[in-house]
């Protein structure tokens, strides 16, 4: 009391305005500069306009936002300049510029299929997207069908993915609990909305963004609750002060010594913020809106969702557990083990009995955040470099494999379902060999980039002594491999179905998107050496 | 000037590469381009070999690095090519008789539709073929042992539209590959223990090495040339790899790729010389296969079968004076170099004959053939007299130094080595002139083929002759020329060293025995042949006669010591496969599959189930976080 009144009272007359390093941040300002461009081009340009002025922002804000990146690590912030932001509030290093890169050429991809309007119908003249017409408008009602007919489309999605974006960027680069947990709501909340902006099957779109909303709500009150469990153990939320507190170098204030400093709060703690990353990244048993959402948002959100989102979640997650958790080692090695097992098998087996090719790479994303559990539990440097390869090479695979799917049409739209993907490489020989080069790489086969990053997580989890685990891991690889090379064998050697799908032919954003997908599919499989190097050189966490 | 080394072998397989990528484009000038570069290559080997002849003997060995092909910690291959004696005496002989083949195959192959691919496979032997007598690198040699064997494959099977030329080609490649396994074994061995494979290397270090090493690298280079040489027991394929068009014939299976047995005994000398032991199976292979195949030889009525009997029994030769060590590598090079000459010329004048026969094989279809083709039975005829070495052709010098070598090995091993080449000559002078008159003399026994035409026997256009009037002046001059002032054994003496045995016969007296020998054989023949009419369905014949007729049941015996226990243990494997292996890996995936689908009961779609898994999920995860600490 006495302490509050005395803040309040005046011996420090002002308060100290907090120092930001607005060059450092830019990166994420610059982000959520164009989408605050974005809102405002949406209220005031006309709908004409929207689609080719919200393109040309979100692109350049994503340009913008990496070339600020490649200056920062140019500048020597990822290396020798790494430090604290923001009063320790923002960290920027090695594993954050390196994922803060990888999110925004992700985003960049995605928005191109997000742009394409060559798939869909033209409606009233207008090329639309495969986005709702109208997001507000309930499914089946007559507004709907006037805005379908009058062939309106949602720009607001370009808006909406750069707020994500931001928040992206913000989360593995956080250093503090409280701004993790607001960068997390920051990029879950648009992701939400985009769940359910699908212009086809809008009630499975909007169903599945519900059951991402309430689940996702439900995690981050564990995050939360987490936060405030270790906030009472260590009296700070920085991931640093927490570190040297369990590890007691620093005292803590002697005001909250009663409380302070109980291994039961600081592992209950630890164990519910990793419930709420744990469930980001879409792992056992955490994992269950993953096959859902992924089936029902539209196809490109998802791909977004697939490999930014798991980038994002996983940077935080190598940070809380390298930066704040170094000296629990011995209490969280062991559990994350059971939980990493646990996601590789459960992934792997369930995909063996799925037959729609959304859900089959939703369960197949699950057991690849079992894979990349496996680096973070190897707990050394090697671990994290191989990390954040993986996740380079596993985005990259993802966004090319859903924008395949968009391609795959019937009259109802997207034709998910395997059965009939059934000879396509038969009627588009090169469109199934590009996806029987992304499913080849979700198999870990040599030469390409899944094999590299592969090899290198497993080979970091034997050093650092898990090879238990890289045991079940390449056991479930095999089981993977199984549903990967049967949707090959579906295409190249199954007779075409009679009135089965068509290829739409795509614009030259999505041929973009997926050339980009081959590509460093194949670069990362074939010269995998620079980026292997380039992810280890980037593989130091700044406290 | 090394640095056109390497262009020796790019320049055919650049060749290759055009008419094989190049498609219809080179359809009707491709037989040019693949003749043009297979001159320029053989114009190049005379620029280097010339340029050789500048330098005195201790410089003439020349090396060329060109890049490192492998190099994983400490295995290391180079791409470089070492240019020396041995070397380019065999880069002249192909590049030379490889060119007079290539122009003869554009009168041969003319109305062939697909012509532009034959030339493309004669260039890619070609490159191969150099790549294996340039490589300064046993690995590295390996390679164009590989791509020699692969244009083998592909020639001998140009016709594949005649399943007995798909098979042949399967059977050549097969049994090659036997023999190409026993060279990487060598290889690896050598790497086991020298840490290398170059042939500096493995040469310098050789003498450190055990006897018992040595030997068994040596056996196992032994079993490539065997199979690469047709040598016992890897003989059985020469004979069915006559079903490849007859220049290829003449090119491949008598004067070069066969040969390159001989050429890896010969280059792995300092292997050789420190195993005694495998020297003696080297010399034993030898001197059964000059038997095995004249014997075969005498039995054929195929033309070319004759003829590919022959081939055998004279690289039996060879590969015999290569295993009585110094005292025979270089009259083994030097019978290669003129057998390369007049083999060539006795196959391109076969495949005149076949050309003006209708493609008929059979000799016993032939006869009195000499007034047709004139210029076909001299140019046969003098390759003729030159492998039953008439005295002054090129036959003459080169096997009768074998001769003498054996005789020169000493002790009772050379006794009866020295019969056994007597009696090889006798048998060879009894075959070859059963060809001869078979072919040339006697009344005509012309049948009309398959579709009626009755055979118009005449003289092949001089594209095809002009290659057969080379290699005749070859098979006349070459020997004379490489035993003047024994000339050729000095040239290679820095290669393969050079020993004098002690012989129990002296020169003239073998020069003798030979000349008697090969008379025998020659009016024997003619006794036979000559002088009686010949039947043209071939006689029942004796038991011998019957089993050389099947090539002295090289089949049968493969078939009943190879291929039925092969099968009976590949049946076997199978059912093993099928029952044991797929049935348990069909069992883990119907396990995994219903796993699968109870699993799957889990996923209901309700929130509320997906919220109850996460709020036991968490409960665990806290439960085991604080248990952990308490353990």
């Amino acid at each position: 009391m006495s302490g509050w009144l005395a803040a309040a009272g005046g011996n420090s007359p002002s308060i100290p305005a907090p120092h930001i390093e607005y060059g450092q941040l830019s990166p994420m300002l610059i982000v959520f500069g164009a989408a605050l461009l974005g809102v405002l081009a949406e209220a005031f340009l006309p709908r004409r306009a929207r689609y080719g002025a919200q393109l040309t922002i979100a692109l350049l804000g994503l340009a913008a936002s990496f070339g600020a990146v490649v200056v920062l690590a140019a500048q020597g912030h990822a290396t020798t300049e790494a430090g604290l932001l923001a009063m320790g509030a923002v960290a920027i290093d090695g594993p954050a510029l390196f994922l803060q890169g990888l999110i925004v050429l992700s985003a960049a991809v995605a928005v191109l299929t997000y742009a394409e309007r060559r798939l869909e119908p033209r409606l009233n003249g207008n090329a639309v997207d495969a986005f709702a017409p109208q997001g507000a408008a309930v499914p089946g009602s007559e507004q709907e069908r006037e805005a379908t007919r009058a062939g309106f489309a949602s720009t607001e999605v370009f808006p909406l993915t750069l707020f994500a974006v931001g928040g992206m960027l913000l989360f593995p680069a956080a250093n503090d609990l409280l701004t993790m947990f607001v960068a997390l709501e920051v990029f879950s909340l648009p992701l939400y909305l985009l769940c359910a902006l699908a212009r086809r099957r809008r009630l499975l779109s909007q169903e599945a963004a519900v059951k991402y909303f309430l689940l996702g709500a439900f995690a981050s009150a564990f995050f939360l609750f987490g936060t405030a469990l270790l906030y009472g153990y260590a009296g700070t939320v920085s991931l640093g002060g927490i570190a040297d507190v369990v590890s007691g170098v620093a005292q803590v204030t002697p005001a909250l010594a009663g409380s302070t400093q109980n291994d039961a709060l600081l592992l209950i703690g630890l164990a519910m913020i990793s419930v709420g990353l744990l469930f980001k990244v879409g792992a056992v048993p955490f994992h269950s809106w993953t096959p859902d959402v992924y089936q029902g948002a539209p196809t490109p959100v998802t791909g977004f969702m697939a490999a930014a989102t798991k980038t994002a979640a996983f940077g935080a997650f190598l940070r809380l557990f390298y930066v704040a958790f170094p000296g629990l080692r011995w209490d969280w090695r062991p559990v994350m083990w059971g939980v990493a097992i646990l996601t590789m098998v459960v992934g792997a087996v369930l995909a063996v009995t799925q037959q729609d090719v959304k859900r089959l790479l939703a369960y197949s994303s699950i057991a690849h955040a079992g894979f990349i559990l496996t680096g973070v539990i190897a707990s050394n440097k090697q671990g994290i470099g191989a990390v954040l390869f993986y996740l380079a090479a596993y985005s990259f695979v993802t966004l090319g494999a859903f924008a395949v799917v968009t391609l795959v049409r019937d009259s109802k739209g997207e034709a998910t379902h395997l059965s009939s993907w059934a000879g396509l490489g038969r009627r588009s020989p090169l469109l199934a060999a590009v996806f029987a080069l992304f499913l080849l790489a979700f198999a870990g086969i040599p030469l390409t980039s899944g094999f590299t990053g592969k090899f290198a997580v497993f080979q970091a989890a034997a050093a650092g002594g898990a090879t238990p685990l890289v045991i079940v891991g390449v056991l479930s690889s095999a089981v993977a491999a199984f549903f990967y090379i049967r949707v090959i064998v579906l295409m190249f050697f199954s007779d075409p179905r009679p009135g089965g799908p068509a290829v739409a032919v795509p614009s030259v954003l999505t041929r973009t998107a997926i050339a980009i997908g081959v590509l460093v599919t194949l670069v990362l499989g074939l010269a995998p050496q620079y980026f292997l190097d380039l992810a280890t050189s980037a593989s130091v966490f700044t406290r | 000037m090394n640095s056109l080394i390497p262009l020796l072998v790019a320049a055919p397989l650049l060749g290759a590469t055009l008419l094989l990528l190049g498609g219809r484009l080179f359809d009707r000038y491709g037989h040019w381009l693949g003749t043009a570069l297979a001159a320029t290559s053989f114009g190049l080997g005379l620029a280097l070999f010339s340029d050789m002849l500048g330098r005195d003997a201790e410089h003439r060995s020349v090396s060329q690095y060109l890049y490192t092909w492998i190099e994983v910690g400490d295995f290391k291959a180079d791409v470089a090519f070492q240019l020396d004696q041995l070397s380019v005496t065999f880069v002249l002989l192909i590049t030379g008789v490889g060119t007079l083949i290539h122009i003869y195959s554009m009168g041969y192959m003319a109305h062939d539709p697909r012509r532009r691919r034959f030339f493309a496979y004669l260039n890619l032997f070609l490159a191969a073929m150099l790549l294996l007598v340039l490589a300064d690198n046993y690995l590295l040699l390996y390679a164009g042992w590989e791509g020699v064997g692969l244009a083998s494959y592909l020639l001998i099977g140009f016709w594949q539209h005649k399943p007995s030329a798909a098979v042949a080609a399967k059977k050549a490649f097969l049994v090659n590959r036997v023999g190409d396994l026993g060279l990487s074994i060598a290889i690896m061995l050598m790497f086991v223990e020298f840490g290398d494979f170059t042939f500096s290397g493995v040469f310098g270090a050789a003498d450190q090495a055990s006897e018992g090493k040595l030997t068994a690298i040596a056996l196992m280079l032994l079993l490539a040339a065997c199979g690469k040489s047709a040598q016992v027991p890897l003989q059985s394929w020469l004979g069915d790899a006559m079903e490849g068009p007859t220049p290829v014939s003449a090119l491949i299976h008598a004067a070069t790729m066969v040969t390159a047995g001989v050429y890896l005994i010969t280059r792995s000398s300092v292997i050789f010389n420190l195993a005694p032991d495998a020297q003696t199976v080297v010399v034993v292979v030898g001197a059964v296969t000059l038997l095995f195949g004249a014997i075969v030889g005498c039995a054929k009525d195929d033309i070319k079968k004759a003829l590919a009997g022959s081939t055998m029994s004279q690289i039996g030769y060879m590969v015999l004076a290569a295993g009585l060590g110094p005292i025979g590598y270089a009259f083994a090079i030097m019978h290669l170099v003129t057998h390369g000459f007049f083999k060539a010329g006795l196959f391109l004048g076969a495949g005149s004959v076949m050309h003006g026969m209708n493609d008929e094989v059979n000799m016993r279809h032939y006869g009195g053939l000499r007034k047709y083709m004139p210029v076909t039975f001299v140019t046969f005829g003098l390759g003729y007299l030159a492998i039953i070495g008439f005295p002054g052709l090129s036959g003459f010098f080169s096997k009768d130094q074998i001769i003498e070598a054996a005789f020169a090995k000493g002790g009772t091993e050379g006794w009866i080595l020295g019969v056994c080449t007597l009696v090889g000559a006798a048998v060879t002078a009894f075959y070859m002139t059963r060809v001869m008159l078979l072919t040339f003399f006697g009344e005509k026994r012309w049948q009309t083929d398959d579709e009626g035409h009755e055979p118009h026997p005449h003289e092949s256009p001089a594209v095809m002759t002009l290659p057969m009037v080379v290699l005749a002046f070859g098979s006349v001059f070459a020997g004379g020329l490489f035993a003047w002032n024994e000339s050729f054994v000095d040239w290679l003496e820095p290669v393969t060293g050079l020993a004098h045995g002690d012989s129990p016969l002296n020169a003239t007296t073998v020069t003798l025995l030979t000349s008697v020998c090969v008379l025998a054989g020659v009016l024997l023949s003619w006794l036979m042949y000559g002088r009686s009419s010949v039947p043209v369905v071939p006689p029942v014949g004796s038991l011998l006669t019957r089993a050389a007729r099947r090539d002295l049941l090289q089949d049968d015996f493969n078939h009943a010591v190879l291929v039925r226990p092969g099968s009976a243990l590949a049946a076997s494997l199978v059912y093993l496969d099928s029952k044991a292996v797929d049935g348990f890996v069909n069992g883990l995936a119907a396990a995994i599959g219903g796993i699968s689908g109870r699993l799957r009961r889990i996923q209901t779609g309700y929130v509320r189930t997906y919220a109850l898994s996460m709020f036991g999920g968490t409960l665990v995860l806290v439960a085991t976080t604080l248990l952990m600490r308490s353990v």
